[in-house]
C-alpha cells in the first residue's frame, strides 16, 4: 500500500490488502515485536458518532505501537455543535497528531479529511459509506479460515445502509469471490455499491431469503436490520424475523461454513449459535487488534517514506 | 427564407448551441441558469428535422458567451452538441463539446448526507462516468436526473 490513507476499499488492490494481512498475520504471531514501534507519536481518535467498539480497538492497536492516543470526546461536547466545519477541525487536530481515525455520520467525510490534511486518515465509518479497517479485519479472518482464493460469501441483512457490507463487498471483487446478497427488498444494495461491483464484473446474485443459497457458502456475514430503516414497527418485526439465524438454520449449512458479524449483534444471530462450530465473529473483532496494529504501521511507515522523499527533493 | 430559419431567428451576438439531444433544449437553459428574468434574448427550436440526429433541439443566447464548467455540464445531457460563437451575425469560433473527466463546483450532491452538503469549504467534484457522474464523496451515481441537481 503506497497512499498513506484509507478512506474506502475501493482504493485497496490485492496486493495492498494482503501486505496488511501479511503484516496482521505477523503481529498475531509476534506482537513483542511490534511493541513500542511507533513510540513518541501521536494518533487523535475523531469520532462525531457513537462508538464504543471501533474506537477502543483502533486505541488498543495503538497503544500496543507505543502511540500515544488522543480522544475528541463526546460529540455534544466539542465543537461540532458549535458548527465548525470538518475541514477546519481536521486541519486543528493535525497540529496535535501524526495520524487521524475519523468516524463522521456523513458520507464522503473522510474522502473531505483526507484532502485537508497531511497526516494518515483512516476512515472509521462515514454514514452509510464505508467502513475499511473492519473490512480488513473481515478478510482476515476469512483468509485464516478459507484463504481468499474461490471463495463464496453469503452477505445478508441491511445491504443498503451497511458500511460494512459495501466496504466487504467491493474488496472481495479483488479475489473474484462469488457473492450473494441476501435481504429484504427495500434493504438492497445501493446503486454506487452496484457501480462498483458492475464495473469489475463481479460475480453478484440477489436473493429474498437464505434458504436456497445456504448450502453453497463458505462463509455467511451477518448484519442487523435496523428498527429505523422502516416506518411501521409490525413491518420491521415481520421483515427482520425473516432474516435471523439460529443453530438449526445451520444445518443445512456446509460443515466449515463460518459464520461472521460486524457485532455488535442484536438478536440477528441467536446465542445458540455462538456455541457450534461456524462462529467466528468473536475472533473477529479480536483480530481487530493485529489488524489495526498492521495497518497503523503501515500507513506511518508510507508517512514517514513520503515526508522522507520530499526532503531529498 | 428556408424553414429552419423560420423556426429560430439569426442573432447578433452571443451563442447558438446547436444539435442537442430532442428534449433537452429546457435542461440547456437550466444548466445556463437562463429562465428569462435576465433579459436576455432567446429563442428555442425543439425537434427540429436532422439529419445526424433525427430531430434535434436548438438554442440561441442573444449576449451570452459560454463558460468552460458551462460547457463541460452540457457535453453531460448534449453530447452531441456543437456550441456556436455569433458575433455580427457570423459564426466566428465553431467547437463540439468535449466530455471532462471530471466536473467541479457546477452539480450539487443528490445525496443529502453527503458531507458536500454540510457547508464544508469544498466544491462538489464529480467524475463522468460510462453513463453519469459521480460523486468524488459520496461514490452517488447520477443519471438522467442531472439536470436537476445543476447548482450555477
Ligand atoms: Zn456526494
Amino acid at each position: 500500500m503506497r497512499q498513506d490513507h484509507l478512506i474506502t476499499a475501493t482504493q485497496l488492490s490485492r496486493d495492498d490488502i494482503e501486505a496488511v494481512l501479511d503484516r496482521a498475520r505477523e503481529v498475531a504471531a509476534d506482537p513483542e515485536a511490534y511493541a513500542g514501534r511507533h513510540a513518541g507519536t501521536m494518533l487523535a481518535l475523531c469520532f462525531f458518532e457513537p462508538s464504543t467498539r471501533t474506537r477502543m480497538s483502533f486505541d488498543a492497536a495503538a497503544q500496543r505501537l507505543g502511540i500515544d492516543t488522543i480522544d475528541m470526546g463526546d460529540v455534544d461536547s466539542s465543537s461540532v455543535s458549535k458548527g465548525e466545519s470538518l475541514a477546519d477541525t481536521v486541519r486543528v487536530i493535525e497540529g496535535y497528531a501524526d495520524s487521524i481515525v475519523l468516524r463522521h455520520p456523513s458520507e464522503g467525510a473522510a474522502t473531505l479529511a483526507a484532502e485537508f490534511v497531511d497526516v494518515p486518515v483512516i476512515n472509521a465509518g462515514d454514514g452509510a459509506g464505508q467502513h475499511p479497517s473492519q473490512t480488513l479485519l473481515d478478510l482476515h479472518t476469512i483468509r485464516e479460515n478459507h484463504g481468499l482464493d474461490d471463495l463464496t460469501v453469503g452477505i445478508m441483512g441491511d445491504l443498503k445502509y451497511g458500511r460494512t457490507v459495501h466496504s466487504l463487498a467491493t474488496a472481495l471483487t479483488n479475489f473474484d469471490a462469488r457473492q450473494h446478497f441476501i435481504s429484504p427488498e427495500s434493504l438492497r444494495l445501493p446503486r454506487s455499491v452496484r457501480f462498483d461491483l458492475h464495473e469489475t464484473g463481479a460475480q453478484v446474485r440477489e436473493h429474498d431469503d437464505l434458504e436456497a443459497v445456504l448450502p453453497e457458502l463458505d462463509v455467511l456475514y451477518v448484519t442487523r436490520i435496523q428498527k429505523e430503516r422502516f416506518p411501521d414497527e409490525n413491518e420491521y418485526h415481520r421483515v427482520a424475523g425473516e432474516y435471523r439465524i439460529d443453530a438449526d438454520t445451520l444445518d443445512a449449512a456446509p460443515d466449515d461454513l463460518t459464520v461472521m458479524h460486524p457485532l455488535p449483534r442484536v438478536d440477528e444471530i441467536a446465542p445458540d449459535v455462538d456455541d457450534t462450530e461456524h462462529a467466528r465473529y468473536f475472533e473477529q473483532a479480536h483480530n481487530g487488534i493485529p489488524v489495526r496494529m498492521a495497518l497503523l504501521d503501515t500507513l506511518l511507515e508510507n508517512a514517514e517514506a513520503a515526508e522522507g522523499m520530499e526532503v531529498d527533493r | 427564407m428556408s424553414d429552419h430559419e423560420l423556426r429560430v431567428s439569426k442573432i447578433r451576438d452571443g451563442t447558438v448551441i446547436d444539435h442537442v439531444e430532442g428534449g433537452q433544449a429546457l435542461n440547456v437553459l437550466a444548466i445556463l441558469g437562463i429562465d428569462g428574468s435576465e433579459g436576455l434574448g432567446v429563442s428555442v427550436g425543439m425537434n427540429v428535422p436532422s439529419d445526424r440526429l433525427g430531430r434535434k433541439d436548438l438554442v440561441k443566447v442573444e449576449g451570452r458567451e459560454l463558460s468552460q464548467s458551462e460547457v463541460d455540464v452540457l457535453s453531460l445531457i448534449a453530447p452531441e452538441a456543437t456550441i456556436n460563437i455569433i458575433r455580427e451575425f457570423e459564426v466566428v469560433e465553431k467547437n463540439r463539446v468535449t466530455r471532462p473527466d471530471r466536473v467541479v463546483g457546477v452539480l450539487s450532491c443528490p445525496n443529502r448526507n453527503c458531507i458536500t452538503n454540510a457547508d464544508e469549504p469544498v466544491d462538489t467534484r464529480f467524475e463522468v462516468v460510462a453513463d453519469g457522474v459521480r460523486c468524488d464523496y459520496c461514490s452517488t451515481v447520477l443519471r438522467s436526473d442531472i439536470a436537476d441537481h445543476i447548482d450555477v
